[in-house]
């Protein structure tokens, strides 16, 4: 039983993990607009030829 | 009516034919073959209707862009990357986001553009050696997708989106959530002698968790408690801090002392459901601006006239004597004299005038006009920022006062709250200290954490958070919720005319005179089609008639038009007298004088029913036009409550003194006269044809295609604050049985723990729940 220690350890630190990942992203801008990437992800993206 | 192959339009005769496509005019025609240049025409296939008809524009429009202000418009500028964001009106459906993310196709030198569909923004990197700015706009507006360039851009305050509520949110939670499963071997009743040493290691555990908590995400609330003690107001912060406050300690103590568990759990619940609460208030409509002055009506730059030269110029750099030309659809940016040009100012935005004035040489034209018809040269008498229109802003009604903002229901009531829970502690203290002094403490810690002013606090944000909501589908955004606490107070309402009452753009025309036949329409018709003098327009709007071939068809600029022996225009041109107040267009026939045409505003088509279900209010109207069409006016509103030729001054202190027998105004309005009285009332509503474009500081925006149910919003505001009161009726209820149990001393970590988040949740329930039926019920 006492390997329960080391499991709510780790699972400690997986959560924080987490909660590190939750705060970099909003940090980051990635929730500031959470309409357009619906739209974005909807156009086809055809090989073509367009000079760069 | 072959409809234009970019915008959808409708082509008229003068259309342009190239490749079997068909366009409207030559803008369109621009777009089409720019896109086809760069093979971007799939742009027509991803939405229906895409098309924008560019606005006209002229060469070097955007120049001053590149000089003084750039660094001021930049968010990131940095040796040859730069970037800049741009709000752009026309963004309207998935191709506009398409194309312009393909910005770096159609133009050399932008590394990458993201668009923000709700904002309508456009974020543009570019390559600041490869590309100057002002060409990167022009190309916008060509495609038909010009930005908004106001003189707001200039100023210095940009306003930092704050995401520490996101964090402290996300904090509680996940020490919520952990502690609650550490303290799950205690609530199903672990044994506590076998496993020793697993209980003090979650304990410890509890606590460690529980400090961020403490001391992170319940900061604001320890924040807001100590400023309004040092005000000598108790507000609901205060009784929320206590309790926090004595959680912690009273858990600390019973862990270090290894007496009991303690009540971490209850204390990252409550900061977490308290946090959750906030959240949901504050969420606002960050795509319209309730904060708008003068500074985001105004353009940014006007065509100076520098001898022959025309430079485009900062309007803030404007100085006494310069001479500036304004052209079609262009607004004035300063008092000015007018020096040469035929004048037709649009001032129903500024000073409520309906009709398009005439101005002579000579005459003062005031700032925040809009010039109608062909181009005209002014010289400037008055900075902009001294212009009569801005001084209106140096009023005191714009102060931001913090006074001005009515205490919250919630906080009025946390008040009585406070001293009754306090006083039952002290009260139980007194009762179990002649007992048990160890008790008399628990007791005493028991009633401070169980009086839990959670779910009190909890009532008004979702209640009135959901009502926010609710106005927002149907379009009416308020500022936020205190704005509906206001509205369930008014007593009186005050109507502006012109643009809230009339639908602005909009004419109805009558003639005024002898029945005209048909082929009297024909003729009439025709000559109008003819001239591009707006009058004109609206009259062959107007007439449903076939079109006719006419002889000798002659314009004369500033008087009138004839053909055929028919002649059609001014008062003077007639040699007839002018009638008061009102556009007009006279008619005459072979020398025959027939009448005249009377043009007026289109009054809103729902105004009588919206009018007749507000009679439990007192209603007003003032209007910045004149009294041409008060008969109309007259069955609608009281008497002696109705005036004209307002200035916006005189809308402001009209308010002002309402406001002083007592009374709760709702200002209704929708220009920039409407600003001081919209500041001063109780709720200022602008109303809007289309939200996204300007309208000026208020609390709340009505779009104009819902005006009709505005009574229907006074109303639910009513019934939303009587859901409030009844929420905190059942917060009290559960406070009650809480502190039943507190004061026997029976109160259990886990009694407490289930205490919260059930009261909590019954109240989001309750309110959520009651909101979203009674609206429904009252809208059918």
């Amino acid at each position: 039983m006492s390997v329960l220690f080391l499991l709510i350890t780790l699972s400690l630190l997986l959560a924080s993990g987490f909660l590190f990942a939750f705060i970099w992203s909003v940090k980051s801008g990635q929730f500031d607009d959470d309409y357009t990437p619906s739209v974005r992800m909807l156009f086809d993206n055809k090989i073509n030829n367009i000079k760069k | 009516m072959i409809a234009c192959s970019h915008c959808t339009d409708k082509c008229s005769s003068n259309s342009i034919c190239i490749d079997n496509k068909i366009f409207c005019c030559e803008g369109c025609k621009t777009v089409y073959q720019i896109l086809l240049e760069n093979q971007l025409n799939d742009y027509y296939d991803i939405d229906e209707n895409p098309g924008i008809t560019p606005k006209p524009h002229f060469k070097g429009k955007f120049s001053y862009l590149d000089d003084d202000v750039l660094n001021k418009l930049l968010i990131f500028n940095d040796d040859d990357i730069a970037v800049v964001q741009f709000e752009i009106p026309a963004i309207h459906c998935s191709s506009c986001v398409w194309l312009l993310e393909k910005l770096d196709c159609l133009q050399k030198g932008v590394v990458s553009s993201q668009v923000n569909f709700i904002k309508k923004t456009l974020r543009i990197t570019y390559n600041s050696s490869q590309v100057k700015l002002s060409d990167i706009v022009e190309k916008i507006s060509v495609i038909g997708y010009e930005p908004i360039i106001s003189l707001e851009m200039l100023s210095e305050e940009k306003k930092k989106t704050n995401k520490e509520a996101t964090y402290r949110l996300g904090v509680a939670g996940f020490c919520f959530g952990n502690i609650m499963l550490l303290s799950l071997a205690d609530y199903l009743g672990m044994d506590k002698n076998n496993f020793t040493s697993f209980h003090t290691v979650f304990n410890y555990l509890n606590f460690i968790l529980s400090l961020p908590v403490f001391f992170y995400s319940a900061w604001p609330y320890f924040n807001s408690a100590f400023r309004g003690l040092k005000q000598k107001w108790l507000n609901i912060d205060v009784p929320i801090s206590l309790g926090i406050l004595v959680l912690f300690l009273r858990s600390s103590y019973e862990v270090f002392s290894k007496v009991g568990t303690g009540y971490f759990d209850s204390l990252s619940g409550l900061v977490f459901f308290l946090l959750i609460g906030k959240y949901f208030q504050n969420k606002t409509y960050k795509h319209l601006s309730f904060e708008r002055d003068y500074k985001s009506y105004f353009p940014m730059a006007v065509t100076l006239l520098n001898g022959s030269a025309e430079i485009q110029i900062l309007v803030k750099k404007l100085k006494k004597g310069d001479r500036i030309l304004v052209r079609n659809e262009e607004l004035i940016p300063a008092d000015c004299v007018l020096i040469s040009g035929n004048a037709r100012i649009d001032n129903s935005f500024v000073t409520g005038e309906n009709r398009n004035l005439s101005k002579s040489k000579g005459a003062i034209i005031y700032a925040g006009g809009k010039q109608i018809g062909s181009s005209i040269e002014l010289e400037v008498i008055k900075e902009v920022s001294h212009s009569y229109l801005t001084e209106l802003w140096n009023s005191t009604a714009f102060e931001k006062n913090e006074s001005k903002s009515i205490k919250g229901v919630t906080d009025k009531i946390s008040k009585y709250f406070t001293l009754t829970v306090l006083f039952i502690a002290c009260i139980s203290g007194i009762i179990w200290m002649q007992t048990d002094v160890g008790k008399a403490v628990q007791v005493i810690s028991a009633i401070l954490i169980v009086a839990c002013p959670c779910a009190l606090a909890l009532s008004a944000p979702f209640a009135l958070g959901n009502t926010l909501r609710i106005f927002g589908n149907h379009k009416f955004y308020l500022k936020n919720t205190d704005v509906i606490e206001q509205i369930s107070r008014i007593s009186d309402v005050v109507f502006d005319k012109t643009g809230t009452l009339t639908i602005s753009g909009k004419s109805t025309v009558n003639f005024v005179g002898n029945v005209l036949d048909d082929n009297k329409l024909m003729i009439i018709k025709s000559i109008c089609r003819n001239s591009s003098h707006p009058l004109s327009r609206i009259i062959y709007n107007a007439i449903d008639a076939e079109l006719m071939v006419l002889k000798n068809y002659k314009e004369i600029v500033g008087k009138g038009l004839q053909a055929n022996g028919v002649r059609v225009g001014s008062a003077e041109f007639l040699g007839v007298d002018s009638v008061k107040g009102v556009s007009q267009v006279h008619l005459e026939i072979e020398g025959v004088y027939l009448g005249y045409f009377k043009i007026e505003s289109t009054k809103r088509g729902v105004l009588k029913k919206t009018i007749n279900k507000l009679h439990k209010k007192v209603l007003h109207l003032i209007s910045g036009d004149n009294d041409a069409e008060i008969g109309d006016m007259q069955t609608y509103f009281p008497k002696d409550n109705i005036y004209f030729n307002m200035l916006p001054p005189d809308k402001l202190n009209y308010i002002a003194e309402l406001q002083k027998t007592d009374k709760n105004v709702m200002m209704i309005g929708d220009g920039l006269n409407d600003a001081g009285a919209l500041q001063q009332s109780n709720v200022g509503v602008s109303i809007s044809e289309d939200i996204n474009s300007f309208s000026p500081a208020c609390d709340a925006i009505l779009d104009a295609s819902n005006f009709n149910k505005l009574p229907l919003f006074i109303k639910f505001s009513k019934m939303a604050m009587k859901v409030v009161y009844l929420s905190f009726f059942i917060s009290f209820m559960y406070n009650i049985v809480g502190m039943y149990f507190a004061i026997k001393g029976d109160m259990t970590p886990i009694f407490a723990a289930i205490l919260m988040p059930v009261s909590s949740i019954t109240v989001v329930m309750f309110t959520t729940i009651t909101t979203n039926s009674l609206f429904r019920k009252i809208n059918s």
